[in-house]
């Protein structure tokens, strides 16, 4: 569902990506890795068709990038940093709206559904602009499912989030991952990662630099590898 | 990758060199001595070479800019960026050549430094232009992106150039039309003669190749600044 | 460019008008631009009044060149703020997102900062016509208004964009949009003040050949330059 070959990318004369080669199989969940500016966000602006790679391959959900970018777009969802909202708009206002754009048949009964899942459905009136950083973030979830993607791209969706909200997002991506949807999100939390994702990622200075664990369990002393990678790799660098 | 090319200099850049320097002297030998004193306006008519070749010159660079620009959008190649910018800034050199040397002719001519002709408005709206193009420019950090809107922004401003040519054939205006046939009203026309078209299109040749070789300088310029950041980074280690 | 794969003009259209509609939405909530832009506009005219000390002889001629000035200044911050919009939670990237054809998303811009002026204008034109006592009740002139407007709208959307993306962009919007604009400004006035004055259509028709030649191809260089502008 999500693959991609030597794929690079350069900010000015600045690489942030180098030969990247990552897959992710339909109904799996994947975990990508690393600290602070690692290259995280910009992989996954990459593969959202927000950016274009400087060089290398890559596919998702069946369309190679960034050619059939156009196409892959209604199969993509793409939770960012921002939380990609119209802040004098209502909660109900921006899901409808998107919900247009994406032309989803039966806009106002996907709209409530998605409220009432994040719990946001007492509020659904309010300008977005009132919001605390944890409901923005889950009305942002909810944009980014709105059109029931096969592929979901999601940069940090724990974050902002209390208890309650972790949990039930993870269980949401563990049943649409049982459903076939392919899972990417970055993290910079380990024990995330390892909690929810079958096959992780280290990205560091813009190389993937610990080996993707293939389809083995991740191993209990996963954070001495992960350690011990970033290391190397500013090694390398 | 800034080519080998670079690192020396061409031995045609340099004759062209050498060819711009002999022809640009000769030109100016030309205006003032062999062209004839035009008998309404005087010596001050001498101007009306330069000032035609300059802007001549100014308005074929912008158009440059946006066909490189074109390039660019089609087939995005940092050499047509790189071109692009240095055509827009010989231009605007130029064409504020072509500015100062109609204002000396104005002086005596219509009594006044400046007027608001739509051809002085046309050419410094086409001046300005490509001024805001610097810019735009210098505000955006991002080289692909800076590329990217200098393309745009140097088509859309081309449009300003036609503008610019056509505003004496089309509006009311004082500005002489010499080449062609102009507004009746306007002031300061004149017949070339036959010493004067020789002149005149001699120093177009002169005004050309010298904007030529300045325009490949510049490129050069642009190229070695851009192996000069590349080498910085090398050894700064990004 | 991208009207090929099946995508029907009806789904074009309708995204279109799901921008124009979204970005009316959000000026009805704020409710800032519109108040902001009409509050500037008065106190616009409220200066060249002493600027140019508007006496009933000056101002007929004169009106058409006030108004257009106006409307120029005025336009800028219904860009600026339109554009800012889509800055603020990086709502631009969420349309980018969407599988829309991305010229949509430009026209559908434009429609609504079209909309703006045209509001300003219909509050803006009474009054002047009250305060100034003169007639601007005149198809022709209207005609021109709502020609000029939208090459303003066409070009500024495109530029609008393109300020956003840079350093300093509330800045750069008049240095990028006022020398493009020059041509479609001075047409505009020209049109404005002959129609005022009561002039032979013939008269008129090379200006507002040139509004619509303008209104025609600022927005097909839109069309065509949108999407290289929002791409990364």
């Amino acid at each position: 569902m999500i693959s991609t070959q030597g794929l690079s990318k350069r900010f000015g004369y600045r690489w942030v990506l180098k030969d990247v080669d990552l897959d992710a199989q339909a109904g799996e969940i994947v975990a990508l890795l690393g600290p602070n500016g690692a290259g995280k966000s910009t992989l996954l602006r990459i593969l959202a068709t927000l950016s274009k790679p400087t060089l290398g391959e890559c596919q998702i959900a069946g369309f190679s990038l960034p050619q059939q970018a156009a196409a892959a777009r209604a199969r993509i969802g793409f939770l960012a940093h921002q939380p990609l909202l119209y802040e004098d708009l209502s909660a109900e206002q921006n899901l409808a709206f998107y919900a247009r754009l994406y032309r989803i048949k039966r806009p106002a009964a996907r709209v409530t559904e998605l409220l009432r899942l994040f719990d946001l459905h007492l509020r659904r009136q309010e300008p977005v602009r009132i919001f605390s950083r944890g409901m923005q973030q889950r009305l942002a979830l909810a944009r980014v499912l709105l059109h029931n993607p096969r592929v979901l791209l999601l940069d940090e969706p724990h974050s902002g989030l209390d208890r309650a909200a972790l949990d039930v997002l993870d269980s949401l991506l563990r049943k649409l991952a049982k459903k076939g949807t392919t899972i990417l999100f970055a993290t910079h939390d380990l024990h995330r990662a390892q909690s929810l994702a079958r096959k992780v990622y280290v990205l560091a200075e813009g190389r993937l630099v610990a080996p993707s664990d293939g389809r083995r369990r991740i191993p209990g002393s996963f954070s001495g590898v992960y350690s011990r990678a970033l290391r190397a790799a500013q090694k390398g660098a | 990758m800034a080519s080998e090319t670079v690192s020396k200099k061409p031995s045609f850049l340099a004759a062209l060199n050498y060819l711009s320097l002999a022809l640009m002297l000769a030109a100016t030998w030309m205006v003032f001595f062999y062209a004839p004193r035009e008998a309404v306006m005087g010596e001050v008519q001498r101007v009306f070479y330069f000032h035609v070749s300059a802007g001549w010159v100014g308005m074929v660079a912008f158009i440059a800019a946006a066909v490189a620009g074109i390039i660019y959008l089609v087939r995005p190649d940092k050499k047509w960026d790189v071109f692009s910018v240095a055509a827009v800034e010989i231009g605007l050199v130029y064409s504020l050549v072509n500015i100062v040397t109609g204002s000396i002719w104005a002086r005596p001519t219509w009594n006044t430094w400046w007027t608001w002709d739509p051809r002085l408005v046309t050419a410094s709206v086409m001046e300005l232009t490509f001024l805001a193009y610097l810019l735009l420019r210098q505000s955006i950090e991002d080289p692909e992106r800076r590329a990217r809107f200098g393309a745009i922004y140097s088509i859309l401003g081309s449009l300003t150039v036609p503008l610019t040519y056509m505003s004496i054939r089309i509006w009311r205006t004082i500005h002489p039309v010499v080449i062609g046939s102009g507004d009746p009203g306007a002031k300061g026309n004149f017949a070339m003669t036959q010493p004067m078209v020789f002149t005149l299109l001699f120093s177009l040749l002169a005004f050309t190749v010298f904007g030529v070789t300045l325009l490949w300088h510049r490129v050069r310029l642009g190229w070695l600044t851009e192996r000069v950041e590349q080498l910085r980074l090398k050894v700064m280690g990004m | 460019m991208r009207l090929k794969r099946g995508l029907s003009l009806a789904q074009y259209l309708a995204t279109v008008f799901a921008i124009l509609r979204k970005d009316l939405a959000v000026e009805w909530r704020s409710r800032q631009l519109l108040a902001a832009m009409l509050i500037f506009t008065l106190l616009v005219i409220l200066i060249f009044n002493f600027a140019l000390e508007l006496d009933a002889r000056v101002r007929s001629e004169v009106s058409a060149g006030v108004l257009w000035a106006t409307f120029a200044f005025a336009g800028t911050l219904g860009l600026n703020r339109s554009m800012a919009v889509e800055k603020e939670g990086k709502a631009l990237d969420g349309l980018l997102l969407a599988p829309v054809d991305r010229s949509a998303v430009y026209f559908g811009k434009a429609f609504a900062n079209l909309f703006f002026m045209l509001v300003v204008a219909v509050l803006i034109l009474p009054m002047y016509a009250i305060l100034y006592n003169v007639n601007l009740w005149h198809s022709g002139f209207l005609l021109v208004v709502l020609l000029g407007s939208w090459g303003y709208s066409a070009i500024g959307t495109l530029l609008a964009t393109m300020a956003i993306q840079a350093r300093s962009r509330e800045l750069l919007l008049p240095v990028l949009l006022f020398p493009l604009l020059i041509p479609v400004f001075v047409t505009a006035v020209r049109a404005s003040s002959f129609f005022l004055q009561g002039l032979e259509l013939t008269y008129i028709w090379p200006s507002l050949n040139l509004l619509i030649a303008y209104g025609l191809i600022m927005p097909a260089l839109g069309y065509m330059f949108f999407d290289f502008i929002v791409e990364e």
